[in-house]
């Protein structure tokens, strides 16, 4: 008994320590005074003035296309490569699983730095593309590590059935590989863009002058003090995402309850 | 269509002489062909470019070793020593803090490991930036913490621009990377082999030292290296928490690509600090000998 308890304490204090951060910043997205070390009272004015800033907008518009468009051209090129990878043989597989792991393993900062010299030696301008290459860069191996286990999981032998039965090999991928290993594609897929999302030291040296991630924008503001604005925006991202979460869960829960209750009363 | 798939697999046959050519589905190799070419051209080639830069100098032709011996110079030194001593105390405390919690996460018997990688996942959502801003507010000389503590009148700390707050932001970002990957191996343990310890006489702590901790190796592997490497090599954290007089060699390396403008001398600081990072996977990898590749993620 006090082993239980004192087990769900420690998990409570882990879950304090993760999550005293995020209720800090949505406290002060609340408050009125523009100091983050003073509480000036209650005020939603930050809300409002948020949609009109457009800077902090703009920055916002081009976080969420980088993390979409990386996070699916990564998934599509990753997914892809897990299926080629899984049917070569270990000494090819190894070296390219090796290859997988390096930017994983890799510190940011030397991957941010090489790309830059990357991009500056063959004059390509640093800006939009160039964040959005080395986005995909570093979500590839995140979509491989998800899709990889699922793929080993899954029974070769029904696509050799499915080929047998005269499935052409596209159809047969799509009606029988990709409905196994859908999860792995989609948490790959999520995973990918809350990486992309949170990045900020490659996008620090691959990024131009032109372009401003909410990373970048909120490093500039560090010194001269974070705008209010930016922890209403983050409080919004961070509680529309939690409520998704939850409406998910519920949903594959009731799916479960409703599966269950099926097959306890088999006779209607 | 027949021909289509065979002109494929000639292809596939005439440029990788790695794929058998009785192999039955030797085209799908070619599947991850993008996927090479992408790695070629975005992780590959740039880690040669750095090899190059860091090798080279603006001033002189040739290959010089005048940027790798920047790293003797004394300032860079003690940054480079400071990084060491940093990652590595915020490695063993990740390490200490999330051991225990992943034995009490399998413990729980979880319907599904997802919702632990849900809450890991999820403060991500909110800007590592601004999360690591907020423990400025936390442990400033008048945050919460202090203000706490005033109120039950007990001493105040000092810690704000200090290494501990340093260590603190690091255990404090890296901390789901070490948890996860435990967790993973741990939730993969099969409870029969457990009880099987037990059945055989082995007390718990046995049971932990000769079971549970040996299965759990890779996970543990793959956690000290995604806090570790990370860690080391972090200039935002040490900013943002340590103020401006402390300084490690990831300020050091990113201050000489954006304010000092020499390329050759940050990417000879970074090749110093890569061979730092395979040294600790050489030795990481002496104690994994069995799993191919991180397949804890």
């Amino acid at each position: 008994m006090v082993k239980k308890i004192s087990q769900k304490v420690y998990v409570g204090l882990v879950m304090i320590f993760l999550y005293a951060p995020i209720l800090v910043l949505i406290v002060l997205s609340f408050n009125k005074s523009k100091s983050r070390s003073k509480w000036g009272g209650f005020t939603l004015d930050w809300y409002k003035s948020l949609f009109q800033n457009e800077e902090i907008m703009s920055a916002l518009y081009t976080t969420l296309i980088i993390a979409f468009l990386s996070a699916l051209i990564a998934t599509v090129i990753g997914t892809a490569a897990s299926i080629g990878i899984n049917h070569m043989r270990k000494v090819p597989k190894t070296i390219l699983m090796g290859i997988t792991n390096i930017p994983m393993l890799n510190a940011d900062i030397v991957t941010g730095i090489s790309l830059m010299l990357l991009f500056v030696a063959v004059n390509f301008t640093l800006g939009f593309k160039s964040v959005l290459i080395a986005h995909i860069t570093f979500n590839i191996p995140y979509v491989i590590l998800s899709v990889m286990p699922k793929l080993k999981q899954t029974n070769k032998n029904t696509y050799e059935a499915a080929l047998d039965l005269g499935a052409s090999p596209i159809s047969a991928f799509f009606k029988v590989v990709l409905p196994d290993i859908l999860p792995g594609v989609f948490s790959g897929f999520l995973l990918a863009f809350t990486m992309s999302l949170d990045d900020f030291i490659i996008t620090h040296f691959t990024r131009g002058a032109a372009v401003n991630t909410l990373s970048t924008k909120i490093y500039a503001e560090t010194r001269k003090g974070i705008k209010p604005e930016m922890y209403a925006l983050s409080t919004l991202l961070f509680l529309s995402v939690l409520i998704l979460l939850i409406l998910i869960n519920r949903r594959n829960d009731s799916i479960e309850k409703k599966r269950n209750s099926v097959a306890l009363a088999p006779s209607k | 269509m027949s021909n289509q798939e065979e002109s494929k697999v000639t292809t596939a046959e005439a440029t990788v002489t790695l794929v058998k050519k009785s192999h039955r589905f030797s085209g799908k190799s070619l599947l991850s062909f993008p996927y090479i070419l992408w790695m070629g051209a975005f992780i590959i080639i740039p880690l040669i470019m750095v090899v190059y830069y860091g090798l080279t100098s603006k001033t002189s032709n040739g290959f010089t070793l005048e940027n790798l011996k920047l790293i003797a110079d004394p300032i860079n030194q003690r940054a480079l020593f400071l990084s060491l001593k940093l990652s590595l105390i915020s490695t063993l405390v990740c390490l200490l803090l999330a051991y225990p919690l992943a034995l009490i996460l399998k413990s729980m018997k979880l319907k599904s490991n997802s919702f632990v990688v849900l809450v890991m996942i999820l403060p991500m959502w909110m800007n590592f930036l601004l999360r690591t801003i907020a423990w400025q507010n936390i442990l400033e000389n008048n945050g919460i913490i202090n203000t706490v503590l005033k109120a039950l009148n007990l001493p105040t700390i000092n810690i704000i621009n200090t290494p501990t707050a340093i260590v603190l932001g690091m255990v404090y970002n890296f901390l789901p990377f070490m948890i996860l990957p435990i967790y993973n191996t741990l939730a993969k343990v099969d409870d029969n082999v457990i009880n099987a310890a037990r059945d055989l006489g082995a007390n718990s702590f046995t049971t932990f030292r000769k079971i549970i901790f040996p299965l759990s190796i890779p996970g543990v592997i793959s956690g000290i290296t995604m806090v570790f490497v990370p860690s080391l090599t972090t200039f935002v954290i040490s900013n943002i928490l340590g103020g401006s007089k402390i300084v490690l060699i990831g300020n050091v390396i990113e201050q000489q690509f954006q304010k000092v403008g020499n390329w050759h001398a940050g990417s000879g600081l970074s090749l110093v600090l890569m061979v730092f990072i395979l040294i600790s996977m050489a030795i990481l990898a002496k104690y994994d000998k069995e799993t191919e590749g991180t397949n804890v993620w």
